[in-house]
This record gives structure tokens, sequence and C-alpha cells, in this order.
């Protein structure tokens, strides 16, 4: 099924004392000072928590990583490695290693979370699911598909609609437990996760767009046409997958808003308006603040709540203040 | 006369927000050879916050260096954070470092380039902000 890989067809020793691309360097110190292992992770404080659960609960648990594991074995493992020979500098290069061997991390973390929480027939059981669930199999092979293609500009947007976006169905779950105090070590986790894969999409869409620049307008067009239809294509699927998961549960509505909004962020990282009108990316504010404690806070001083706000007087500040 | 400063990398989203805002405004240098900015009205700072984790590193280095002159610090009136809220604890945290700092409000945040709606709000809120100063 696999072509032979495409590799780089020339290569120089990378010297990092002349760089081309600012980036590429700032990506690469922020991908490595967020370096983690999953080991660092308590994950074991969550053994009581986890009897909690329902055994519906559980099983969608574990349905949700397995789901979630695919996605980071293929971008681990194809995705971001397919990128490499894309890539217009030698840095670029450097840093999609970092990513496909960050993507291996995240999926060999969620063995760790199913290592301490279940048993070796529920693990064996959630992975053979993983292999019969059409929309999870249609997930996988759509992107597959992209990353085969022959062309660079359309792999990277195949790649960030994976990294922004189709993560969500799945991070969702982690998040919906730790805003009701549950399995809170494990969302620590995820947050991890999450935050590698909002710097993977952030930095593919910034190729991304450098690489449009260059192209002919209609050849942009074409760009913009093929993004749109993959997003349509991807939701309509996302959907489906999101309800064989949490309908039973009652959160499919609050799951789909909380797609809508990162779907929303996936074309921004390329450079695109958003796609979802505020009416349908309202996310449960309990989810948000389980995402980032800041995103809760009212912070609109402009709309008149922030009278609470004190300005106080400008006080002196020194480089050394900064911490930097 | 611009009552915005910002920041924004060679990725351009923030830059991408202000142009939307149609607002005058000018931006802090992103290279060491070029010209430092110094302003001399009070302004509103906007300002991103890519990949955080903690406070190491969250305000980007030219700002600082803007920041580290003391008119264009006198003159700030609050900020304005961008980000995106996948980064956690990083969201928008350079706004809120330069807040604290600063001792202004952390006016408003918005994700990646921002929607119609932040660009509206932030739009009319600065236009009523300005009014109301001394």
């Amino acid at each position: 099924m696999i072509d032979k890989l495409k590799l780089v067809s020339h290569v120089d020793a990378i010297n990092w004392n002349r760089i081309e691309d600012e980036k590429d360097v700032e990506v690469w110190n922020r991908l490595t000072n967020n370096f983690w292992l999953p080991e660092k992770v308590p994950l074991s404080n969550d053994v009581q928590s986890w009897a909690t659960l329902t055994p519906a609960e559980q099983l969608l648990t574990l349905r949700v990583f397995t789901g979630l594991t695919l996605l980071d074995t293929i971008q681990g493992t194809v995705g971001a490695v397919s990128l490499i020979p894309d890539a217009i500098t030698p840095h670029e290069e450097a840093v999609y290693t970092n990513i496909a061997f960050m993507e291996s991390v995240h999926a060999k973390s969620y063995s760790s979370i199913f290592s301490t929480l279940a048993s070796t027939k529920e693990i064996d059981e959630a992975f053979r699911w993983s292999t019969e669930n059409v929309n999870l199999q249609r997930k996988a092979e759509i992107i597959m598909k992209y990353y085969q293609g022959d062309d660079p500009l359309k792999r990277k947007v195949a790649s960030v609609l994976l990294e922004s976006f189709l993560f969500y169905s799945g991070f969702y779950l982690p998040m919906y437990f730790s805003s009701r105090a549950r399995l809170t070590n494990t969302a620590d986790l995820i947050r991890l996760i999450i935050r590698d894969e909002a710097v993977h999409g952030y930095y593919i869409g910034y190729k991304f767009q450098k690489g449009l620049e260059a192209a002919s307008q209609e050849r942009r067009d074409e760009i913009k046409d093929y993004t749109f239809n993959l997003m349509f294509e991807l939701y309509e699927n996302e959907i489906q997958y999101t309800q064989d998961l949490y309908d039973e549960h009652g959160l499919t509505e609050d799951v789909k808003k909380f797609l809508h909004y990162n779907a929303n962020k996936a074309l921004m990282n390329l450079g695109y308006e958003a796609m979802f009108p505020k009416t349908v990316t309202d996310v449960n504010p309990a989810i948000l603040a389980a995402l980032s404690p800041n995103a809760d806070e009212n912070h609109d001083f402009f709309s008149g709540s922030g009278s609470s706000y004190v300005i106080g007087k400008a006080v002196n500040t020194e480089d050394a203040d900064w911490d930097f | 006369m611009a009552d915005i400063v910002y920041f924004s990398s060679t990725s351009g989203n923030t830059h991408r927000f202000i142009e939307k805002l149609g607002r005058p405004a000018a931006r802090i240098p992103i290279y060491a050879r070029d010209e430092p900015l110094q302003v001399s009205e009070p302004y509103v700072l906007v300002v991103p916050t890519y990949g955080g984790g903690d406070n190491k590193g969250a305000v980007p280095k030219q700002v600082i260096k803007f920041l580290n002159d003391e008119q264009n610090r006198s003159l700030i009136r609050g900020v304005i954070g961008a980000g995106n809220t996948n980064f956690g604890t990083g969201y928008c945290l350079a706004g809120d470092i330069i807040a604290k700092k600063c001792k202004v409000p952390h006016m408003f945040r918005f994700e990646v380039f921002g929607t119609p709606d932040d660009v509206r709000i932030v739009h009319d809120g600065l236009e009523s902000f300005w009014k109301q100063q001394p």
C-alpha cells in the first residue's frame, strides 16, 4: 500500500550558525523546551478515580485513546516524515524530525495510560475496536492518501488538519473528565500533547503559507478549494465518529461545538478565515477552562465587566526583570 | 497618531489582526538591525504568545527591548494578548506578564489572527477607551 518513501536527494551538513528562516530556530527551541516524557506524569494517582467511572465510561475512554494512538502513530511514522523532502531549509528538516519523534512519544504515552488503568484484555479489545471502527479507519485512510500524494502544499494541509482538528473529538473526553475532577493526571498528560500539537499545527501552517506566497493566483485558488473540500470530507466523517463514541453518553452536541471551534483554528493556522459561525463554536466554558486556565476568566475589559481592573502606576523595569 | 503598538513575528498572525482592525498602529521591528521603535503618545500593546509552557521566553525579546525604553514604558495603557487556548497555561502568557509588570489591564485575548467578532469588539472597545482617557 505504501509507495517507496521519497527521500531528500542531497544533504549538506546543517549549519545552525547560518539561519535562513528564524522561525525554524524559534520553533526548535520551543519544542525542545517543551520536551516531556509520560514517565514524568504520575498517572498511577488516577487509579482510584478510574474505579469511580462507570463501565461504559471506561470503555469510552479506552476507545478514545486507541483512536488518538492511531492518529499519533500515523503522524509519527508517516505524516511528519513525509514533510521532510518538501522542506525549504535544512533547519526545517530538523524540526520535522523533532515533530516525528514527539508524535511517537505521544503514541507511546497512551499505552502508559492503558497499562496504568486497564487490564491486558481490556486494552486488546479496545485496540481491536480501533481496527474495526469504520469511521476511525476512514479518517486514517483519508489522511494517509494525501500524505502519499505528490503535492507538498496539500500534504501540509492534511497535516495541519490532522494536528489541529482531527485529534479534538478525542481530546474532548479527558478535558470533560478533568472538569469534573476525574482522571486529572491523565488530563495533565493530554494537555502536554495538546500543547505540542498546537505548536506543530502553527509551524506547519506557517510553512504552508510561506509556500503559498510564491504560488500563482490560480494555484492558490486550487489549494483553497482543496483545503475546504478536505475539511468538509473530514468533518462529515468526524461527526459520525463522534456519534459512534459519544451518543450513548449524551455528549455529542457538546463535542461538536469543540470540533467546530478547533476546525476554525486549524483553518486559521493555514491562513484561512474561520468557517464555523460563533453560534456553533460556543464551547462549554468548563471544557475551555480545563484546556487553559486563562480561557475561562472574563478578560473582556471592553464589555464593561472590566470595572475590577485596577490600573496602577507603571514600575521601573530592567532587562533582568523579565526573566528572559 | 498610532494608538496601537504591536509585535508580530514572521508568521504575521498578529499583523493580520491589526490590518483587520484598521486603526493606526506601529510595529515593533523583528530584527535587531532595524531602527528601534520609540513612541511619544499613549498606546495599547498587542502581543502574541506562541507555544509557552512557562514564563521563560514568553515575552518576545523585541518587546522586552521596546519596553526597556523608559519613555515607551511610561506610555503603555493596556495590553491585548494573542495566542491559542491549546497552549494551556501559556495562552496569552506574554500579555499577563506585561500587564502585571507595567500595572496595566490585560484588556482582551484573541486566538491566532482573531475572528470578525474579536476585531469588532477590540475596534469599538479601543474607540471608547481612548475617549475616556484624560
